[in-house]
């Protein structure tokens, strides 16, 4: 075949795209710093004594915007993009552009002061972001950084495939040893390792330079030698197996995870424990509401409201200080009366599920979200007014919740170890039964709701009972988890059960892959875990007031570039991801026929 | 006694009528054609017996009962299923999948059985499984093998009607109404599908009423016909007959030009 080839130039780029994301590169890094992003996490040391997180905060800017200047789409029938030089100088300009205007920034906010309006433009950001040396120098050596870092960028779409792995997989081994750093000490010191530890963690935080080499050469290494993304392998190497091998992975794959839950709470310390136990909790609620969300397409924005009716029941039958009905019971997991608790608890539960549910189920969409966010918060406010006071303490809400008992163990929020392993065991209960109803009849009638409701309802799926059984059931599991909570916290208060709850456990949904149960996972433990909660810290507590702007990027992000989540569930996946399935499909097709031919 | 008997059917909507008081019956076993222009108010009357409108007026009786008004699934689980004139399946949803759910009415397990996966729950679902292989079977081997874990949405258009009516099916009607069931398919397509109606008659003992617009598939597959003009049956009898009633072809054909002026 005759290949011709026309080299194109270095400069033969989309320039108003180049200029486009420079400026954009520019004052993302602008806004970052006068938020006071920066200077914030600058406390937090990633690498010592070189990089900070409030740095890398910005760091991460122009490398982005440089790869996505340069980015050109692969499409299908036609000759792959060429890529050289231009792109190391597509890279490099935006870089540069980002760097001017961060430069122009640094510059007006020495000169101005911009206090008035942006209280965090001060002194103290200009000196940290020309480190220390005058804003000539460093405005210089921003736009240095900032070039290389863009046509750093550009790089990553020259490079090979294999060398690109290695060089972002060391990266990101390297942040994320970082991330890990409370977790990994514990663990050392549990098992008097501390050797280790260390000389890979420097005194005053962040991975220390040896050890940062170290860990970026065994990461780098170790992609070298695998063929292809690790993760895409694993999964489409899971979609594939069959039946009986299936089910062996499933058995050591969960193996796995009750050996890791049992012995994972022993060597950590409190702090990792309390953060785990967090991530649990939101993962029970995340479980309940892809049921409702995910399965059943009913889009619930006042899910925190079960939680809520979870927690101040619990309250209520447990606690002495409850202000109308004072039965004392004791959440004790091994007698009697705490399976009565537990009962009244997902009663409750249930019959708030129906009480909400019946009037709204019939709604659609929009509509249904709207209404559900209504009654999140007039359950909210309910518990706030002064009318209900006398049964729930008003704005004092309910204290003195005694620790939950199982056998010779209390479990209470001063030791997060134990919340833990309850949570573990209802996080089970809830994946079982979220899987057990995906995979049967019931499953299938909410898979059909979400697609038409009107087909469904005609094809004889009762969809209003189907509606409210999804809804029953999500409340169902956020009321254990509003249970949990209770005893963690030892007291309610109406301001713990915010809009902000429900939407952050929608978020760890969708972020995660609507309808998908590893996905829940996944995304509560990178939402919750790493970010953190509502009022919880997760790993990188320094995001702190940060968090929720953080949130919303990447849910934007997410919506753009990987609407299925991190860990589509196989529907999601097909709905999303139509073209190529129908090219897959129709191969197939020609097979199936030349098969028949012969 | 009717299998199933309409008396008055009446609905409007706001100043439209679109059926004015329909009289229709269908006894088991037979298959009855209802045709006539376009806007006749034919898929309003598929739409008032399976459910999906609620009529102003009239009875619909169904096996001695009158169903007028019921909710859709109700009346799917008394034996009246359909199909939809802009195919409409659940497109995400495998081709078994799309098979098995329709069978959701004639199946009861519930929460618990699922929860601690009972034997009985087990023999339900395989047996849901096994009969929506055996009624995509029903289609030769296009709608099978590999398909079964397909999208819906990768089927041809022909192969999506199809498997409308295989999902019809699954909900084990006694009645299946099917709602321009050749629209888009071309003409070898077509006599296929007349054939396979006359099949799902001959073999699976449905009594099917069905909307054409083909008048060759009308003439093949019907036992008797029934033409619908704004709303109002304007005749009823056998093929010959209607299609040579003067009123049938006025209302496809407008008044010869002379007689109008």
């Amino acid at each position: 075949m005759n290949q011709t080839v026309t080299r194109r130039s270095a400069t033969d780029l989309d320039w108003d795209r180049v200029r486009r994301w420079g400026i954009y590169a520019g004052l993302t890094m602008a806004f970052l710093s006068s938020i006071g992003m920066v200077e914030n996490l600058d406390k937090r040391i990633i690498v010592d004594p070189i990089l900070s997180l409030g740095f890398l905060a910005l760091l991460w800017v122009p490398v982005a915007f440089g790869y996505a200047a340069t980015y050109e789409e692969a499409k299908e029938g036609m000759a792959a993009p060429e890529k050289g030089e231009r792109d190391l100088v597509g890279g490099l300009v935006t870089g540069l552009i980002g760097g001017l205007f961060f430069v122009a920034f640094i510059a007006i906010a020495d000169a101005v002061d911009l206090r008035g309006v942006f209280p965090r433009i001060g002194p103290a950001l200009i000196d940290l972001l020309t480190f220390d040396r005058g804003v000539a120098i460093g405005s210089l050596l921003w736009l240095v950084i900032s070039g290389l870092l863009g046509m750093f960028g550009g790089l990553l779409h020259v490079l090979p495939d294999r060398v690109r792995r290695a060089v972002t997989n060391a990266l990101a081994a390297v942040f994320l040893v970082a991330l890990v750093e409370i977790a990994v000490v514990d663990i050392f010191e549990s098992l008097r390792l501390t050797v280790i530890s260390d000389w890979i963690y420097a005194k005053n935080g962040g991975v220390t330079i040896a050890g940062a080499v170290v860990i970026a050469a065994l990461a780098a290494l170790s992609s070298v030698r695998s063929e292809g993304d690790a993760v895409v392998r694993f999964r489409t190497r899971y979609a594939t197996m069959e039946g009986d091998e299936r089910k062996r992975f499933n058995l050591i794959a969960g193996a796995v995870a009750v050996v890791l839950a049992v012995v994972l709470p022993m060597i950590l310390g409190g702090l990792t424990n309390e953060l785990l136990a967090n991530v649990g909790l939101f993962l029970l609620m995340a479980l309940g509401l892809n049921l409702v969300v995910g399965y059943a397409g009913l889009l619930d924005l006042g899910y925190v409201a079960f939680f809520a009716v979870g927690a101040y029941t619990t309250a209520i039958l447990t606690s002495p200080l409850s202000p109308k009905w004072t039965p004392m019971l004791t959440l004790d997991f091994f007698s009697i009366e705490g399976w009565v608790v537990m009962v009244v608890v997902v009663a409750v539960a249930a019959l708030s599920g129906l009480v909400v549910g019946t009037p709204v189920i019939r709604l659609r969409g929009d509509y249904l979200a709207i209404v559900t966010l209504g009654f999140g918060e007039i359950v909210r406010i309910l518990f706030l007014s002064d009318w209900l006071a006398p049964a729930f303490g008003g704005a004092q809400g309910i204290r003195n919740i005694p620790a939950a008992v199982a056998g010779p163990v209390e479990i209470n929020g001063t030791k997060p170890q134990t919340i833990f392993y309850v949570v573990v065991v209802f996080v089970g209960i809830a994946i079982y039964v979220a899987w057990r109803l995906y995979h049967s009849r019931i499953g299938r009638a909410w898979a059909a709701l979400r697609e038409d409701e009107d087909v469904a309802e005609a094809m004889g799926v009762e969809t209003t009972k189907m509606k409210l059984l999804a809804f029953i059931t999500g409340a169902i599991l956020a009321s254990f988890g509003g249970m949990i909570f209770a005893v963690k916290v030892g007291s309610v208060f109406p301001s713990s059960f915010k809009l902000i709850v429900s939407i952050i456990v929608l978020v760890i949904v969708i972020v995660g892959g609507m309808g998908s149960i590893p996905g829940v996972v996944v995304g509560s433990l990178v939402l919750i875990g790493i970010l953190g909660g509502p009022t919880q810290p997760g790993l990188l507590a320094e995001f702190g007031e940060f968090k929720l702007l953080i949130y919303g990027a990447l849910l934007v992000f997410m919506m753009l570039r990987r609407p299925e989540g991190l860990w589509p569930s196989v529907q999601r996946q097909r709905e999303l991801h139509q073209e190529e399935i129908l090219q897959d499909a129709w191969l197939k097709a020609e097979a199936a026929d030349e098969e028949g031919k012969r | 006694m009717h299998l199933l008997e309409i008396t008055g059917l009446t609905k409007s909507f706001g100043g439209l009528q679109a059926l004015g008081g329909v009289d229709f019956h269908i006894d088991e076993l037979e298959i009855v054609s209802v045709i006539g222009p376009n806007g006749a108010g034919k898929t309003t009357f598929f739409n008032t017996i399976s459910g999906l409108v609620v009529p102003d007026e009239g009875r619909i009786v169904f096996e001695d009962e009158d169903i007028a008004g019921l909710e859709p699934s109700e009346i799917t689980r008394r034996g009246i299923a359909r199909t939809f004139q802009n195919v409409r399946l659940f497109p995400d949803m495998t081709i078994l999948e799309n098979v098995m759910v329709a069978q959701h009415c004639r199946t009861e397990t519930g929460v618990w059985g699922a929860l601690f996966n009972t034997p009985t729950f087990r023999n339900e679902e395989r047996a849901i499984e096994e009969r929506a292989k055996d009624i995509l079977g029903f289609f030769g081997t296009r709608l099978t093998g590999y398909r079964f874990r397909q999208p819906a949405y990768v089927l041809s258009y022909a192969n999506r009607r199809r498997l409308e009516i295989a999902r019809a099916m699954g909900t084990m009607p006694r009645l299946l109404l099917l709602d321009e069931p050749t629209a888009g398919m071309n003409p070898k397509e077509t006599a296929e599908l007349t054939g396979l109606i006359r099949k799902l008659r001959d073999e699976k003992g449905f009594t099917i009423v069905v909307i054409e617009h083909e008048m060759r598939v009308v003439r093949d597959v019907s036992d008797r016909v029934v033409v619908l003009d704004h709303g109002v049956k304007i005749a009823e009898g056998s093929y010959d007959d209607v299609s040579s009633n003067p009123d049938v072809i006025e209302a496809y054909l407008g008044r010869p030009a002379e007689e109008g002026a």
